[in-house]
């Protein structure tokens, strides 16, 4: 199995996931080994992906903690907790 | 399908049992995949803490009807995601949104090429611009690539798991999550890489001795 550039893309994101054969890891590798394009676009995809999953990206709204503890504590003095009704299931 | 875990089993148990207050301790490790599975499907900061509130109501007053097979993580977002996307219909974005994402088929999935790459430190996040950036990235995706995305490379569910919230085969996940991650990447490459200053000064030194 021998794979051009193009053909290495559509695998870079299953590479990362390790969710591809041993025969395709095989392929990529060997050509990640003298494409150095290949082996920098694959660097920076998972540089993004490291720095998304990051806490300081989608930071959650300032309060947001405190807000919904608060909605939580007004609902558990008001209800016990319950069966969901079936429109709520699969609305 | 993972299993729950038997401490929160326990404290579900407790709570039904009338413990009410344990309720607080049983979401708090969730707080934040909540809002982000709002936000994936409603971009909008503001309603997507207004779903994630009564998503968590929502689970409360359904708690009962938890069954132990899932985990409760699991059962969590795909409350939160029906929530969400039912806002959403309400809302009449959805035919909008639906367009965008047959617009993004026809899409060229060819990667941003970098002859090399150096690596940002998640230090660098600590600059609130950086991180906006990635986050505008994020939203201007595709809302299905979005959706399965952020619940892959933010929440870090598994491609089988992903794949049963949203009720889809495991390769359309892969494809999405691959044209995503390519999306991103054609985006924030070029913009990333002149996103390290010190590399902009050695330039100029390198510059200033020529």
């Amino acid at each position: 199995m021998k794979l051009d550039c193009k053909h290495v893309w559509p695998y870079i994101s299953d590479y990362i996931d390790d969710s591809v054969t041993p025969e395709e890891r095989l392929a990529i590798e060997r050509h990640l080994e003298h494409c150095e394009i290949c082996s920098a676009i694959l660097d920076s995809v998972h540089n993004i992906l490291v720095l998304t999953a990051d806490d300081r990206v989608f930071r959650l709204p300032l309060g947001f903690s405190e807000r919904l503890h608060a909605r939580v504590s007004e609902e558990l003095v008001k209800v016990a907790p319950g069966v969901l009704a079936e429109e709520e299931r699969y609305e | 399908m993972a299993q729950s875990i038997p401490e929160e089993l326990e404290c579900i148990q407790r709570i039904l049992a009338g413990e009410r207050d344990l309720f607080h301790d049983l979401i708090r490790p969730y707080e934040r995949t909540v809002y982000l599975t709002a936000v994936s499907v409603l971009r909008d900061p503001a309603e997507a803490e207004d779903a994630a509130q009564e998503a968590t109501l929502k689970a409360y007053r359904g708690l009962a009807s938890f069954r132990g097979d899932a985990k409760f993580s699991t059962w969590l977002v795909t409350i939160t995601l029906n929530e969400a996307r039912s806002r959403l219909r309400k809302s009449g974005r959805v035919r909008l949104e639906s367009l965008d994402t047959t617009e993004a088929q026809q899409d060229d999935y060819t990667p941003f090429l970098v002859a090399d790459w150096r690596e940002i430190p998640s230090e660098t996040l600590e600059r609130e611009e950086l991180a906006q950036k990635i986050e505008q990235a994020v939203e201007s995706l595709p809302p299905s690539y979005r959706e399965v995305f952020l619940l892959r490379d933010k929440e870090e569910m598994s491609i089988e798991e992903i794949a049963q919230q949203l009720g889809v085969k495991g390769n359309l996940v892969k494809v999405r999550l691959f044209r995503a991650r390519m999306l991103l990447q054609k985006r924030l490459a070029p913009y990333l890489q002149h996103a390290l200053p010190q590399r902009r000064r050695w330039f100029s030194w390198l510059g200033g001795r020529a």
